[in-house]
């Protein structure tokens, strides 16, 4: 019988999808507070899951050069370079050289970058106007800097910034759109409760890519089929623990029971806040979300558009009963108009 | 990953070739990525903590300046220009914040045989509706008409289901399951039952042209009361075709595809009716032609009251569908739309008056169905549609509901 929450709501998804003997639910909890932007989760995923090489040339946005989840990365590490101090209580570079000012003009250019990642729809073409305005403030360095910070220009032009890394992932929703709509049945539920594509079932329809709320899921060009992260599926199966968390040298990527996570997350907000962090807080970790929170779920440092991530994510099947209703009612007005049109009138 | 990728490193050069360009074509912009001394106008000078992060950076770059960033936004519901010129949509420029510009959601890999099924469907289902029309009171030309052009645009659509497919050799994995939450599932399934029926009630015409004698004369004799079965089985099944494709689209977290839900269905159907209306006008003699001219005028008007709520109704999220080819293609939509049923009201007794506007209809539906299909497309594309509905629909809910736990909310958040 298939629970009242199935489409919406809080919900364990493993027994929902029909595990009997299903183990705890088991997610990545990302702090970026200690993300150093290093790539090695990129990196260890792509070297165990044999995903294609991607990514070698420069977007010219920022220091990130993956650009995007893609079929082709199913780790993404955003990096962020913001006009403003590291900390509000106190800025730790005051009066530290940090470098020179370059125009918004180079994010504008950049965000019409584009490279091949194998994929499609991959790593399409920004907005400048957006991008413009993510770059501006009193001071922006302009990524990429042309030189080392605090070189040619004067002390008085210096100003504080900060950068934000965090490294992205598919987040294994309690509600997954893209699980929901595949008509293959290629996209499944597992016993830890993360969803994976199969790839000797799935035929490329693309309905996932664009139901996922995050752009995660993604085309592989040539090949033509969906992949994403699988929450390493087989290292799970053989009790370890997945490649990028493994790898993450900062443990800013933890994989664990979700439960625990959540705990753990809400300790380290609390812990930051009395540091002088108020602007950390917790992202897709409330099973009360629009997608019925997430297996892998955050700790940020600003808002989630920041970070190239929805603010407020609905899975699209919460309205579906809804739309088969307004269907049926269209198709009852499509019989109705045909049969009047035959019955009545004479000629 | 294709062999044929330029050099690494020549993406880079690229861009700053590009930058050095474009800078220096800005005037009063010094040219190229040199560093600039902090004498610039537009910065500000201050440091510490509580710096805005103004849109001075979209102004230096030639943009169209933009409101203070971390202000909160003023209400958005100005409603329409008071005077202004026929349906202007006065959406504000929205104020967001991005990832260095990139669309959050990835848009659809859809091709355009999606956007021509989207059609063929509809005309298959108008047009087996019309052929059943045809076949239950008596008029031959509109039964003929409508199931040769049901089986053609039955068969068409097929084509273009599988050639969008990544792995097209792979179609048939789609009767693996039957998914409710799967409008694509269920569409196949409808089209399973469809097609068939389609077909049958199709090659049932061919029945005059067998001999009277033998095997082939059993099938003459066979063929028509079959064909009327099978017709009956596709007009039935033809609604559901005709309008689960709304929710084929709605079904995604492309914003104004999802966000039109209610109407959709409704201008698929209208569409479908039109389009079938069309063939009929196209393929009858004015005398058997009346239920098609009703159907017309049925559908054309299902279809613009549809298009005119998701132009309208949905505030930034209508934008796509007013703006660039989806908004070039709706308004010839609706042209054409409006041209073909006053055509057909009009030249009732002109078989040619009749033939253009049953044309008409069917190009306005190509117009109609392509157009919603680029809207969605566009809207996926440019993370605005993404992000400012979203942190309106969180901020409702947080000035709504104070229990709501905000972000970064204490300990007892998870």
């Amino acid at each position: 019988m298939p629970d009242a929450n199935s489409l919406y709501g809080p919900l364990d998804p493993a027994p929902d999808a029909g595990w009997v003997e299903a183990g705890p639910r088991v997610g990545f909890f990302t702090d970026t507070s200690v993300c150093i932007g290093c790539k090695a989760c990129e990196v260890a995923c792509k070297e165990w899951n044999g995903v294609p090489d991607s990514g070698f040339d420069l977007l010219g946005m920022s220091y990130d050069n993956t650009g995007a989840l893609t079929a082709n990365s199913w780790r993404h590490v955003a990096f962020i370079e913001q006009p403003r101090p590291a900390g509000h209580r106190t800025p730790p570079f005051a009066d530290t050289p940090t470098g020179p000012p370059a125009s918004a003009q180079s994010a504008v250019t950049a965000a019409g970058t584009t490279t091949d990642t194998g994929t499609d729809p991959g790593v399409p073409p920004g907005r400048p106007e957006a991008a413009a305005r993510m770059a501006a403030g009193p001071e922006f360095l302009g990524m990429p800097g042309a030189q080392p910070p605090g070189r040619a220009t004067g002390a008085d032009t210096r100003t504080d910034f900060r950068w934000l890394m965090m490294s992205d992932v598919c987040k294994h929703c309690t509600h997954a759109a893209c699980l929901d709509v595949c008509p293959t049945g290629s996209l499944f539920r597992t016993e830890f409760g993360t969803v994976v594509v199969q790839e000797d079932i799935c035929n490329g329809c693309g309905y996932c890519i664009s139901a996922c709320p995050y752009g995660v899921i993604d085309q592989r060009k040539g090949d033509g089929r969906a992949w994403k992260c699988t929450l390493c599926y087989d290292r799970l199966g053989a009790g370890k623990t997945p490649a990028c968390a493994q790898a993450c040298p900062t443990e800013s990527i933890q994989f664990g029971p979700l439960d625990e996570l959540r705990e753990r997350a809400a300790q380290r907000v609390a812990h930051l806040h009395d540091r002088g962090v108020p602007e950390a807080r917790l992202y897709g970790h409330d099973p009360t979300d629009g997608v019925g929170g997430d297996g892998a779920f955050f700790l940020l440092l600003d808002e989630p558009e920041v970070y190239g991530l929805p603010p407020d994510p609905v899975v699209t099947t919460r309205d579906l009963p809804k739309m088969w209703k307004r269907a049926g009612l269209a198709a009852l007005a499509m019989a109705a108009a045909a049969v009047a049109a035959f019955v009545g009138g004479s000629s | 990953m294709s062999p044929e990728r330029p050099a690494v490193g020549d993406l880079f050069r690229r861009f700053r070739a590009r930058l050095a360009v474009e800078g220096a074509a800005r005037p009063g912009e010094p040219g190229g990525h040199a560093p600039k001394a902090g004498t610039h106008g537009s910065r500000a000078t201050g440091t510490g903590a509580g710096v805005a992060r103004t849109d001075a950076g979209a102004a230096e770059a030639g943009l169209a300046p933009q409101p203070l960033r971390d202000v909160p936004p003023v209400e958005r519901r100005r409603g329409r220009r008071k005077g202004g010129g026929g349906e202007q949509l006065t959406v504000p420029p929205a104020e967001f914040t991005s990832y260095y510009g990139r669309p959050i959601l990835k848009a659809p890999v859809w091709k355009w045989d999606i956007a021509a099924y989207l059609f063929t469907g509809g005309l298959a289902a108008g047009s087996s509706l019309l052929a059943a029309g045809g076949q239950l009171t008596g008029r031959p030309a509109l039964r003929r008409a409508g199931r040769v052009t049901a089986l053609a645009a039955v068969s068409a659509s097929a084509y273009f289901l599988i050639n969008d497919l990544g792995k097209p050799s792979r179609f048939h994995h789609m009767l693996r399951v039957a998914k409710p939450t799967s409008p694509m599932s269920m569409g196949t399934w409808i089209l399973t039952a469809f097609g068939p029926a389609a077909g049958i009630a199709a090659v049932a015409e061919a029945a005059p042209w067998l001999p009277e004698r033998g095997v082939l004369g059993l099938g003459r004799r066979l063929l028509p009361p079959v064909g009327h079965a099978a017709g009956l089985v596709a007009a039935a099944t033809a609604p559901a075709l005709a309008t689960y494709t709304g929710v084929l689209l709605a079904d995604t977290a492309v914003p104004s595809w999802h966000e039109a839900y209610p109407e959709l269905p409704t201008i698929f159907a209208g569409s479908a009716l039109a389009s079938g209306a069309g063939v009929g006008l196209l393929a009858a003699p004015p005398a058997q032609a009346g239920p098609a001219r009703r159907l017309a005028v049925a559908g054309a008007a299902l279809e613009l009251w549809g298009s005119h709520r998701v132009e309208n109704r949905l505030g930034l999220l209508s934008e796509p569908y007013a703006t660039g080819t989806a908004g070039r293609l709706l308004r010839a939509g609706r042209a054409l739309t409006a041209a073909g049923v006053a055509g057909a009201l009009v030249g009732r007794r002109s078989r040619v008056l009749s033939a253009l506007s049953g044309g008409a209809l069917l190009a306005a539906s190509v117009c109609t169905r392509f157009g919603i299909f680029h809207g969605g497309v566009a809207s996926a594309k440019d993370p605005k549609y993404t992000v400012v509905p979203q942190r309106e629909r969180a901020r409702r809910r947080e000035s709504r509901g104070p229990d709501v736990s905000g972000p970064g909310a204490g300990p007892n958040g998870g």
